[in-house]
């Protein structure tokens, strides 16, 4: 019984993959969710993007070892003699999928889009001041001041068309939060490799091979894009056959797929830190027993809850091998990484527990844990898991386990004490860290510093990277940064997030460190 | 004279006996006996129900204390050691809890709440079902179709719907605390509309009869003549309905939690550990599946047979 069981299935497989190879060039690739809308500067969102780059394209690229690489630019450089402006080269002979050719007013019209009011990638483009066409091939971007970095900015802004964007009415971006649309949601005009021929919002997407695109032709001709939003829906449909790569795997699912005959997953570092952050300042906690203090004020108490953290074992069970346990928080592909900032302490419940009563907590204390169910790989088990081992020191943590769009409200809103979240470095430097999570909160700075840290000093410093042009000197004021941060443990870190891709066996599709693989990149075996 | 003190007590332990052996000769007791399927269910119940209650003290390991729990065990398979050298006789989930231990516990939560929400929604709808079918007119139309346009929607739809506002009024950090409560009140808020109908029924026909027409006339007041002798002559269909209606509630919490809506994920219910072990099908750790599911659909089940036979009971005309 079971080997004819097995028989029928091989025969099955083997059917799949003969008519798999006999078209080719059609891919069926499945995630989890769908494009949140595909007016190219409404979203600053991985999904959305990853859609997005098939259609529309960006000045820079980022490869899979995350080095900036050309696109519609082919040289960027600072201006001689003009420490604050970047020149880009445009690539020449380029068409929009109407046929209208690329050219530097679309640079500036689309610059000036994505930095526009009402864009959600304006904040990456915070520190340009004017953008200006010089010739037709020719853009400078004049910055408030020296940028050195400005570039790994760049990397998810999309170049539309002036004329169809006037034509159609959608100089303005959709503005998503208030629900509103417009035509550029559903229509597009970029002059990406794949042109949009069918949209069926959170069902299906098609897109085919634009044979103008001035790339190498690549070997998928036609995308058929499923979003299967339950796990086990999604992993069925790659074992039945019906999808071709599966870009969400969950991690309990990569070994039975690895063994699977006729199907393969490729893994490889997300670059994207998971990580507990706390709330600072005197005020007393708002879910605490303790009504007169704030406990993650106290440092001692910050590193008995680190010693209570055990992130070997998270690593080993929740996420089954498939994460990269970190002290640091961040990612190893961003600048200023380095492996002694990454070494983590073992655990120690003895020590933690001391710790604890030396701050005046010896019965511990009761608080609130935030966290998210369905944005980053086994979150809500992850803090399961630490609610564990609080109790363990005697901390009594009460989990409240929330989808992200309600997750984010109560973080942003700062009604947390205790939270989950992850953070991805689209732009490779340890800067975009600082800005956000720990230069005190302003009205450009600290946007997701929810838990009130403050260091007058580091935000000094953090400022000074902004303009700082001598690449050394940054880096070591970095690197003294980290080192506070570090020192103070002003965020937990448990770990990087490793991603897993699954797909039939002939393919290959090699992990993107931002999950934002590109089907031009697809290759079949004979 | 010295058996004197015990000759007033005499008749008093004959009419205790004799009660006791008329219910034993009644129509109920008799169809009860007559009926396997539904011993059987009622002994499954039983089980069920007393596992859940006496769980702290029958369970070997307290899985909604996380102090106690090493993350270490988890995934160990059923009847066997985990690498921690413990024993687990279902085997443990992704937490490391011991399954056996957790359905027990679980299946507290899932009972409390079921049996909550359909008192919840019993004297609710018993209350709302007596004044439309008392008072008729205004009230009997504005109670009816409000109940028909509940009917119209399927009562999880509603569960949601109610669990989703009462969640936006609450604010976040006592959402938690709330949770279960919430619940009882979404399952029970959606389930009221087939008590009223029944009852309102049901009292229509009895006030047209002598005994009320009687007690209206002496001037009793509504409220007492509605609840000394309406009710009890309503409420047969209404245990039956609260019956049906508790298997019902059980599996509406489920649901919702299973959707993750429900109680915390670090006091699982039956549906929370539903969910959670559906993620693991495909890796081939069926226990922490397995084991809540049948659970769930062995107390649904007798519950809803106990259900069946009891309308089945109740109703002369079905016999």
């Amino acid at each position: 019984m079971q080997t004819s069981l097995t028989r029928i299935a091989a025969v099955l497989v083997a059917s799949t993959m003969l008519a798999g190879v006999a078209q080719a060039e059609t891919v069926r690739w499945a995630r989890s969710s769908d494009a949140l809308t595909l007016d190219p500067h409404s979203q600053n969102q991985g999904v959305t993007h990853t859609f997005a780059h098939h259609i529309y394209e960006t000045l820079l690229g980022r490869d899979v070892e995350g080095n900036l690489t050309p696109r519609l630019a082919t040289e960027w450089s600072i201006k001689e003699g003009d420490d604050t402006v970047w020149v880009f080269k445009l690539r020449e002979g380029v068409k929009f999928h109407d046929g209208a050719d690329f050219t530097a007013e679309d640079v500036v019209f689309s610059l000036d889009r994505a930095r526009s009011e009402g864009s959600n990638m304006k904040q990456l483009h915070a520190e340009v001041a004017e953008v200006r066409a010089v010739d037709d091939y020719t853009v400078e971007v004049q910055m408030v001041g020296p940028s050195p970095l400005y570039p790994n900015n760049v990397t998810n802004t999309f170049m539309m068309d002036k004329t169809w964007s006037e034509a159609n009415n959608v100089q303005e971006v959709q503005d998503f939060a208030a629900g509103e649309t417009n035509y550029a949601v559903l229509n597009t005009n970029g002059t990406g490799p794949y042109e949009l021929t069918s949209r069926e919002v959170d069902v299906r997407s098609v897109l085919t091979y634009n044979e103008d695109w001035w790339g190498e032709t690549p070997a998928v001709t036609e995308i058929v894009y499923l979003p299967i939003a339950d796990n086990a829906t999604r992993i069925a449909a790659l074992l039945s056959g019906d999808v071709d790569i599966v870009q969400d795997v969950p991690v309990q699912d990569i070994e039975r797929l690895q063994n699977s005959a006729g199907f393969k997953v490729e893994t490889g570092p997300e670059n994207r830190v998971i990580y507990f952050g706390y709330k600072f300042g005197e005020e007393p906690l708002r879910s605490s027993n303790i009504t007169d203090s704030n406990p993650f004020n106290n440092p001692l108490v910050r590193e008995a809850m680190e010693l209570a953290l055990d992130r070997d074992a998270i690593q080993q069970v929740v996420m089954r091998g498939n994460s990269i346990p970190t002290g640091v928080a961040t990612p190893p592909f961003v600048n200023g990484w380095t492996e002694e900032l990454d070494q983590y302490p073992a655990p120690n419940v003895e020590r933690a527990k001391e710790l604890l009563a030396e701050a005046g907590y010896p019965d511990g204390f009761s608080v609130t844990l935030d966290t998210p169910n369905n944005r980053y790989v086994n979150d809500e088990a992850i803090s399961t898991a630490f609610v564990g081992m609080l109790g363990q020191i005697g901390i009594d943590a009460t989990l409240a386990s929330r989808p992200i769009a309600e997750h984010s409200p109560v973080i942003l809103g700062g009604e947390t004490d205790l939270y989950l979240l992850g953070w991805g470095v689209p732009t490779f430097d340890s800067a975009y860290i600082f800005n956000d999570l720990v230069h005190s909160k302003t009205d450009t700075h600290g946007t997701y510093n929810v838990g009130g840290y403050s260091n007058p000093e580091l935000d000094e410093k953090i400022i000074s990277l902004g303009t700082e042009t001598d690449l050394d000197k940054r880096n070591q004021t970095i690197a003294e940064i980290w080192e506070v941060v570090k020192g103070d443990r002003v965020l937990l870190p448990v770990h990087n997030q490793v991603l897993a891709y699954a797909m039939r066996e002939d393919i290959t599709l090699p992990v993107h460190p931002e999950n934002q693989p590109s089907m031009t990149t697809v290759e079949f075996a004979e | 004279m010295t058996d004197l003190p015990h000759s007033p007590e005499q008749p008093v332990v004959a009419a205790k006996t004799s009660r006791w052996k008329t219910f034993l000769k009644s129509d109920i007791v008799w169809s009860y006996r007559h009926s396997p399927v539904t011993i059987v269910a009622s002994i499954v119940a039983l089980v069920l129900i007393l596992m859940a209650v006496f769980a702290p003290w029958l369970a070997p390991y307290d899985p909604f204390n996380p102090a106690t729990l090493n993350l270490m065990d988890g995934f160990t398979a059923p009847n066997s050691n985990s690498f921690g050298g413990r024993y687990f006789i279902l085997g443990t989930d992704n937490q490391g809890r011991d399954v056996l231990s957790t359905i027990m516990y679980g299946s507290r939560v899932s009972l409390f709440v079921g049996f909550s929400a359909t008192l919840f929604a019993m004297v609710m709808g018993v209350g709302l079902g007596l004044v439309a079918g008392y008072l008729g007119g205004i009230w009997d139309a504005i109670i009816m179709r409000v109940a028909d346009v509940q009917l119209s929607f399927p009562a999880i739809l509603i569960a949601l719907l109610i669990f989703g506002v009462a969640r936006g009024l609450i604010p976040p950090n006592q959402q938690e605390s709330a949770a279960i409560w919430v619940l009882i009140l979404a399952i029970g808020l959606a389930n009221w509309a087939q008590f009223a109908r029944t009852v309102r029924g049901a009292t229509m026909v009895e006030r047209q009869k002598d005994y009320v027409s009687a007690a209206r006339i002496l001037g009793v007041n509504p409220f007492i003549i509605l609840l000394r002798h309406v009710l009890p002559n309503v409420m047969g269909p209404v245990l039956v309905i609260g019956t049906i209606g508790l298997a019902l509630a059980i599996i509406e919490e489920a649901t919702l939690s299973y959707l993750g809506v429900g109680v915390p994920p670090t006091q699982p219910s039956l549906g929370t550990l539903i969910r959670i072990g559906q993620q693991f099908l495909f890796s081939g750790e069926w226990w922490i599946l397995l084991f809540p599911a049948v659970t769930l659909v062995l107390l649904a089940l007798s519950v809803n047979l106990l259900g069946d036979w009891l309308r089945d009971a109740l109703n002369p005309k079905l016999r």
